[in-house]
């Protein structure tokens, strides 16, 4: 069986270097020179044995009491071998933490008993959510400090769970535990009558490492092309699937197709007739196209990757200077590189409060956000969910890599939103963005659609959203791109300037579909010549209190949020 | 896949990275069983037709059976081999009397640097392993060194799904790690596996044999009976003494490794 790689992450403080030195520890993995130098440095502090103290292999380290760097470490069982990645909890050190977290096979988030979750704990789920690390497990560390109360456990488990519901991350597991103590880590303990679940080390050696990239579609990344004889070599990869000797495949993103006429290899030994994920080769093709690095080669009946100029995605940031619209960036995905420009910030997310905002113009540091991206050229690249290798980039800023980001969808156009169009006019609105009261927060929300969606005459509309209740029939008055859609029996029906509206007796809204208090032809002038009116915000302000009602279609309602 | 069969392939993807987007390069071969490993890997990765020198940096204070291993393995492989010595340091006297460290630093790492500087690389392939001593166990594979060649070990960028570090300015360079994964267990259990000619200092003679190679002066025979790639499995297996202890240089302070390696040591 191979190594399988797990991190733990939690708040700074929660236990999470105790348990590891402790976890290292009682399987005997640690040379007795290290143990006693601990043991040393205790003695002459006068201080208690600190298990987190074994982990730590700088002098600076020690001095400040913090992790700088992840650290590596190996151990093994009767099951397995491990490589844990120690992942500081220290808020400066987003950048290592998700360096380890990114290659984890599972993930351990640490939480304290007694404190609960806390502000690292979430951001630290998040992060792993985002990172695509589909096995997390819960330590509810300290329980000798809330004297093993199986209620404090079932509270913090709760919560925890609440949490990473609202990320669409199901907990394998939830253990209650004592670092200090070295209960249920790899002895099971008296002071946990109620809890019938496994130790940590029980846990540990239960996760299946079942390959899943085996059975799935091909996908081969382009590294290189060699020509070290008369033939053409092409090296790399296999990121998922398998492929044989006399596979018919494509090219991508082209789509040339050809087939495999040999594997090379260096030694007679190493001979062989197919391959399949994890391993690097290289393979001779049929039809010498100028292949080149970072296309990506599938088998011919797979599904094919998406090809595109512009994709959307979740990006975590970690530069020194703000991601803004406009910029460009290297985008680094599987091989291939590409300039990518920000084309628009759908909306942020700060990292550590989860505090979104819609719309924003710049993604600071340690910020989390949805991004849509223009590339130089098409590149072949897979949504995330699909597959991972072909699903996630970094972004290069001037020398250094300054965030890392998985692909959401393709984007075949520029992103626009709600778009209402009849020939050449075209017109957004944004009726369709759901309002809410975030009762977390404490402040109201107003979440913008993700797709693209294009309506013409003839379309059927949604009239219920989480939000909004439209009428079947009803006209959007567009003040400032100065255009109207008439909707009739809940599809659109005309779509116009709006100095060529006729007033019908009917419900009128804005784009945003607050109602209009006008009822007569009279008063739809009036109220088209105040708001040319219209000098300054103030203005604007009590203009729309005269002439708009929140709640005539739309309802506040309340809801929780933290995610994208 | 094995345990081996992943490191092998990750060791391969690395190596070609590292050919594919760093200009000229260069591999550090120490004749110990890490280097002979990478120029195993080397040779797979590129079928036979490494594309890049090996670079020896000859302290002239080296045990006389690595030179005479190294000469016939170049010349059985016909690999392209550059050796440099730091003459103005030789000719200074430079020798353990003046404090290993310094010793180390003048003859590896100066030297070290001298070829760098002389040959204009822009990466240099190093054995290094995370599982050897503290400091190594926070590199990156892809890991830049300024045009002093110093080691910033507290603002490494990250690296995520192996997107390593491939933009840097003129005059720095990278120093790639391939074996940066790699346990002393994983590098015997893969000579074992490959059947790949090692030098046999590392195979006990009367009792004694070396566990890790260097200089004459300043490397110490670890208590074996180990006379097998059997044996040394077996016995790495049960040891909990650490592999470098037999490596003078180190013992002079706690936090000597990572001193050299700040300045540019490997
Ligand atoms: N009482 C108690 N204290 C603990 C336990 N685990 C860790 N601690 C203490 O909590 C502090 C922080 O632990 P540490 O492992 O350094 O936390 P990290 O920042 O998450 O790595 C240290 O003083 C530990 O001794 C535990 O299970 N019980």
């Amino acid at each position: 069986m191979s190594e399988l790689k797990i991190v733990f992450v939690g708040h700074v403080d929660h236990g999470k270097s105790t348990i590891i030195g402790r976890l290292l520890h009682d399987t005997k993995s640690l040379p007795q020179g290290v143990v006693d130098k601990v043991q040393r440095i205790a003695d002459e502090t006068g201080k208690n044995f600190e298990f987190a103290y074994l982990l730590d292999a700088f002098a600076e380290e020690r001095q400040q009491g913090i992790t700088i760097d992840m650290t590596q470490i190996k151990f093994s069982t009767r099951a397995r071998e491990y490589l844990i990645i120690d992942a500081p909890g220290h808020k400066e050190f987003l950048k290592n933490m998700i360096s380890g977290a990114a290659n984890a096979n599972a993930a351990f988030l640490v939480v304290d008993a007694q404190a609960g979750v806390q502000e690292q704990s979430r951001r630290h789920a998040y992060l792993l959510s985002l990172l695509g690390i589909k096995k997390i497990f819960v330590l509810v560390n300290k329980m000798d400090l809330v004297g093993y109360s199986e209620q404090r456990f079932r509270t913090v488990a709760d919560d925890i769970k609440i949490f990473l519901a609202s990320l669409s991350v199901t907990p394998e597991k939830i253990i209650p535990l004592s670092g200090i103590a070295g209960d249920n880590i790899t002895r099971r303990s008296e002071n946990f009558s109620w809890y019938t679940g496994g130790t940590l080390i029980e846990t540990l050696d239960k996760i299946s490492d079942v390959d899943e990239k085996i059975s799935a579609t091909l996908r081969l990344p382009i590294q290189d092309v060699y020509k070290f004889d008369e033939r053409r070599i092409i090296a790399g990869r296999i990121e998922s699937g398998s492929l044989k000797i006399g596979d018919k495949i494509k090219i991508f993103p082209e789509g040339r197709e050809t087939f495999i006429t040999e594997l090379a290899y260096w030694q007679e030994r190493d001979k062989k007739k197919s391959a399949r994920a994890g391993e690097s080769v290289g393979i001779i093709v049929a039809d010498e196209f100028f292949n080149k690095r970072g296309e990506i080669i599938t088998l011919s009946d797979d599904k094919p990757p998406k090809i595109s100029n512009r994709l959307r995605a979740s990006v975590f940031w970690m530069g020194k200077n703000f991601l803004s619209v406009g910029k460009s960036y290297k985008l680094k995905l599987a091989t291939t590189e590409v300039e990518a420009t920000v084309e628009k910030i759908i909306r942020t997310v700060d990292a550590a409060t989860l505090v979104r905002q819609e719309n924003a113009r710049e993604l600071k540091r340690n910020d989390v956000g949805e991004i849509i991206f223009k590339l130089k050229d098409k590149i072949a690249f897979d949504e995330f969910g699909r597959f991972q290798a072909t699903g996630r980039f970094v972004l290069v800023d001037g020398y250094d890599v300054a965030g890392g980001g998985i692909v959401l969808s393709a984007q075949t156009a520029e992103f626009e939103g709600t778009i209402f169009r009849n020939g050449e006019l075209s017109f957004r609105a944004e009726l369709f963005d759901e309002f809410y009261y975030d009762v977390e927060r404490r402040e109201f929300t107003q979440v913008a659609e993700t797709e693209n969606k294009l309506y013409e005459v003839g379309d059927k509309i949604p009239t219920n959203g989480f939000s909004f209740n439209y009428p079947a029939n009803f006209d959007i008055i567009l003040l400032n791109a100065a255009g109207f859609v008439k909707i009739r029996g809940a599809k659109v029906d005309s779509i116009g300037q709006l100095e060529d509206y006729v007033f019908e007796k009917i419900p009128l809204m804005n784009g945003r579909g607050f109602g209009l208090k006008v009822n007569s032809a009279e008063s739809f002038a009036e109220f088209l010549r105040r708001f040319k009116a219209i000098e300054n915000v103030r203005e604007l302000a009590d203009f729309s209190n005269k002439y708009f009602f929140l709640n005539q279609f739309r309802e506040l309602k309340f809801y929780f949020d933290y995610v994208i | 896949m094995n345990k081996l069969d992943e490191l092998e392939a990750e060791s391969i993807f690395i190596l070609r990275e590292a050919y594919c987007k760093l200009g000229k390069l260069g591999m550090l071969w120490s004749i110990g069983k890490d280097s002979t490993v990478l120029l195993w890997l080397a040779q797979k990765a590129f079928f036979g037709h490494v594309p890049f020198p090996f670079i020896h940096v000859d302290t002239l204070r080296k045990i006389p059976a690595m030179i005479e291993y190294r000469d016939r393995v170049a010349k059985e492989l016909g690999i392209k081999l550059i050796v440099h010595t730091n003459w103005d340091a030789v000719k200074m006297g430079a020798s353990p009397a003046l404090g290993r460290l310094e010793c180390c630093r003048l003859l590896k790492t100066e030297g070290l640097k001298q070829v760098v500087k002389k040959y204009g690389f822009d990466g240099l392939i190093v054995g290094v392993r995370r599982d050897e001593e503290g400091s190594r166990s926070k590199e990156r594979v892809f890991s830049e060194r300024n045009a002093e060649d110093s080691w910033d070990y507290t603002n490494q960028p990250p690296e995520l799904w192996n997107q390593f570090k491939t933009d840097f300015p003129k005059g720095h360079h990278i120093r790639v790690h391939p074996l940066l994964s790699w346990t002393e267990l994983d590098i015997w259990q893969y000579i074992r596996r490959e059947n790949i000619p090692i030098i046999d200092l590392y195979f006990s003679k009367n009792g004694k044999r070396y566990r890790s190679l260097g200089c004459e002066c300043c490397t110490g025979k670890i208590d074996s009976d180990a006379d097998t790639l059997d044996k040394i499995i077996a016995e790495l297996k049960t040891t909990n003494v650490g592999e470098r202890a037999g490596r003078a240089q180190d013992n002079e302070d706690s936090y000597a490794l990572q001193k050299l390696r700040r300045e540019g040591y490997m």
